[in-house]
């Protein structure tokens, strides 16, 4: 099956006015969330400058620290394995699992397993995950992927998730209440954690100076997996590392703020030894990022510490809902982090934005991502990854705007046309007058105007 | 080549020209103008309590009525009363019925409510998390004024594991709805010496 465009699928999403407008409202709830708990510090803007300069240099000398980390790694009794691929990642811990005859385990967010398509891979090898963050459990049950980094499962509302859980946990029918379904949640999680034998995290920030890494959560289900199971796998991009330890300062002072505007999350995990007995494994994986590295107009995507800002701020993520951008990082930062994966299955996606701006001014660690939405533009222009009706039109337009002469009769006509046949511009062809009234034609040019007045 | 050496190769020969590292400088920090205040009220706005003792002693007689209401408690902290013992290779099914965790924490953020609990504090790795009642004893002499400070006092890797634990377990994973008590513990309060 064909995957559908962000632009085909958002048009879906829209046909619930409603929904879209509740999704919308609530995510730029937790933006004006953000924004409050920014401006209670004055440093704000310095902070993300420290945050913003320590992973330029983290990225300038990132073998190095990748390196160090391994050797620390290794030296606290951690197993380090690199994966080139989301294949070779996904090999790694589906041999891990095999070596020990695991069949219990458990998983907290990471959205880098999420873009590996881990847990598929395993349903294939016969092995069952279950993911313990409640949105991704929501998700997990119902068969979708998260649609926030954040929110996983921000795009249903609680009738949905009612309706999950009482045809899995078999809760009230009809009982819709947060509370209640949360607890039904803990009950059966509860089960899973106390009997896991393996442990899937993620990591936040893997820190080179000491081989240890932080997981932060405000469930509590990283801890509750990693530390009730014997095995512990925890997986990385390779971006995710910090030089210090006191750069947790300026990157958790961040973090949560910038995502759901908490002064920090819950719980922040420091790990660096597995107990006697037990194990630790740190997969550090590429998976084309060191491609992206390469790329001197898009590397600094590599910076983001996925706190889902640039979701929340976004006028066209609001109204279009995560599953639209058919990538496990939707949203403005995936929209630049996904093209490298795969340009041509990805070539929609820099075009799902209005190059507001807003993202770019909401980031923690000061990512150009509205400049990069439109660097990708003239990539994929370039390699012959946009439609042919996008560049017949924009050959057009360049035609026209080049040309003094053609470009005010242009105007002149679309002029006449709006005041005496709007229907040859209003009509179901036009994507430009969907959900829009065109605007009333002005009388004149403002150079017809200028001239006028400037001689008089 | 290795997964790791062409990873590392290819890095090398993308990496941006070398970038210098800022002066953390906190000097540019804010700090809350009353420490203690401002933990306070943090915690409070995060679902957590806090209570201000003169002595530990005090918790000792909420700890017994615990106990003697058939609550399982566990106290690591001394002076609190009866303390007890637990096995830092305990399984999760011997510990899921833990009612009350009474554990020390260390270093307190006052700018976001966070307290520092390392390893040695916990017992057992898994009890701050799987206990349905945190609590948390300090010493208001530990109130820094940000993670910035936390960091240049605690060595947060010294030991195997350690967390900054800021109030109880939370989700608003249903509708953006704030639900406190997801799969950690349900309450947290913090007893302030």
């Amino acid at each position: 099956m064909k995957t559908m465009t962000h632009a085909a699928a958002a048009e879906v999403f829209n046909q619930d006015a409603a929904r879209t407008r509740w999704h919308d409202e609530t995510l730029w709830f937790v933006r004006q969330k953000r924004d409050r708990a920014a401006q209670t510090l004055p440093e704000w803007e310095t902070l993300r400058s420290w945050a913003s300069q320590i992973k330029d240099h983290t990225l300038s000398h990132l073998d190095e620290y990748l390196s160090e980390f391994e050797r620390n790694a290794l030296a606290n009794g951690v197993q380090v394995h690199w994966a080139a691929d989301a294949a070779e990642h996904n090999r790694i811990i589906h041999e891990i699992i095999s070596r020990h005859g695991i069949r219990r385990m458990v998983k907290s967010k990471s959205m880098l397993t999420e873009e590996c398509g881990l847990n598929e891979y395993l349903h294939e090898q016969g092995i069952e995950v279950i993911d313990t963050d409640l949105g991704e459990r929501i998700v997990q049950l119902r068969h979708e992927h998260p649609s926030h980094i954040v929110l996983p499962a921000i795009h249903l509302k609680r009738e949905d998730v009612s309706e999950t859980f009482h045809e899995h946990l078999h809760t009230e029918a009809g009982n819709h209440d947060p509370q209640y379904l949360t607890e039904a949640a803990r009950l059966h999680l509860r089960e899973r954690f106390v009997a896991a034998e393996l442990a899937i995290t993620g990591v936040n920030f893997a820190i080179a100076e000491t081989g240890g890494f932080v997981v932060c959560t405000n469930e509590g289900n990283a801890d509750m997996g990693a530390h009730a199971a014997r095995v512990h796998i925890a997986c990385m991009g390779f971006e995710k590392i910090i030089p210090k330890a006191e750069h947790l300062g300026v990157f958790l002072r961040l973090l949560a703020r910038s995502a759901t505007g908490q002064p920090v999350t819950t719980y922040n995990s420091h790990f660096k030894k597995s107990l006697p007995g037990r194990e630790m494994h740190i997969v550090i994986v590429d998976n084309s990022r060191s491609r992206q590295l390469g790329r001197e107009d898009f590397r600094n995507s590599l910076k983001c510490i996925r706190c889902g800002a640039c979701f929340n701020t976004c006028p066209v993520y609001r109204r279009s809902g995560g599953h639209s951008y058919h990538t496990a990082v939707a949203g403005p930062i995936g929209s630049i982090l996904t093209p490298n994966l795969d340009m041509r299955a990805h070539a929609d996606l820099p075009f799902a934005s209005t190059l507001c701006g807003s993202c770019t001014n909401v980031c923690p660690v000061k990512i150009d991502i509205h400049d990069q939405l439109w660097k990708w533009r003239q990539v994929l222009a370039a390699e012959g990854h946009v439609s042919w009706t996008k560049r017949v039109s924009m050959q057009m337009a360049a035609f026209v705007l080049s040309r003094p002469g053609l470009y005010r009769l242009a105007g002149r006509m679309g002029r006449g046309v709006l005041k005496t046949m709007p229907w040859l511009a209003e009509h179901r062809w036009n994507p430009w007058s969907k959900s829009r009234a065109l605007p009333e034609p002005p009388a004149e040019s403002f150079r017809d105007w200028y001239l006028r007045n400037r001689k008089s | 080549m290795s997964s790791r050496d062409s990873i590392l190769k290819a890095i090398a020969a993308n990496r941006p020209l070398a970038q210098p590292l800022p002066l953390i400088d906190l000097s540019m920090v804010s700090r809350p103008v009353d420490p203690l205040e401002s933990f306070r009220t943090v915690l409070g706005n995060i679902g957590a309590a806090t209570v201000l003792l003169s002595s530990v002693d005090e918790l000792s007689a909420e700890l017994a009525d615990a106990r003697d209401q058939g609550l399982r408690v566990i106290n690591l902290v001394a002076g609190a009363g009866a303390m007890d013992a637990v096995d830092p290779a305990a399984e999760a099914s011997s510990l899921e019925d833990v009612d009350i965790a009474c554990l020390s924490g260390t270093i307190c953020v006052a700018e976001n409510g966070a307290i520092w609990v390392p390893e040695q504090n916990m017992g057992n790795r898994l009890l701050p998390f799987i206990c349905t009642q945190l609590m948390l004893v300090v010493d208001r002499a530990d109130i820094v004024a940000t993670m910035h400070h936390a960091y240049a006092t605690i060595d947060a890797f010294a030991e195997g594991f350690g967390a900054f634990i800021a109030g109880p377990s939370k989700t608003a994973d249903i509708e953006q709805s704030l639900v406190i008590g997801a799969h950690g513990a349900k309450g947290l309060t913090v007893y302030i010496i």
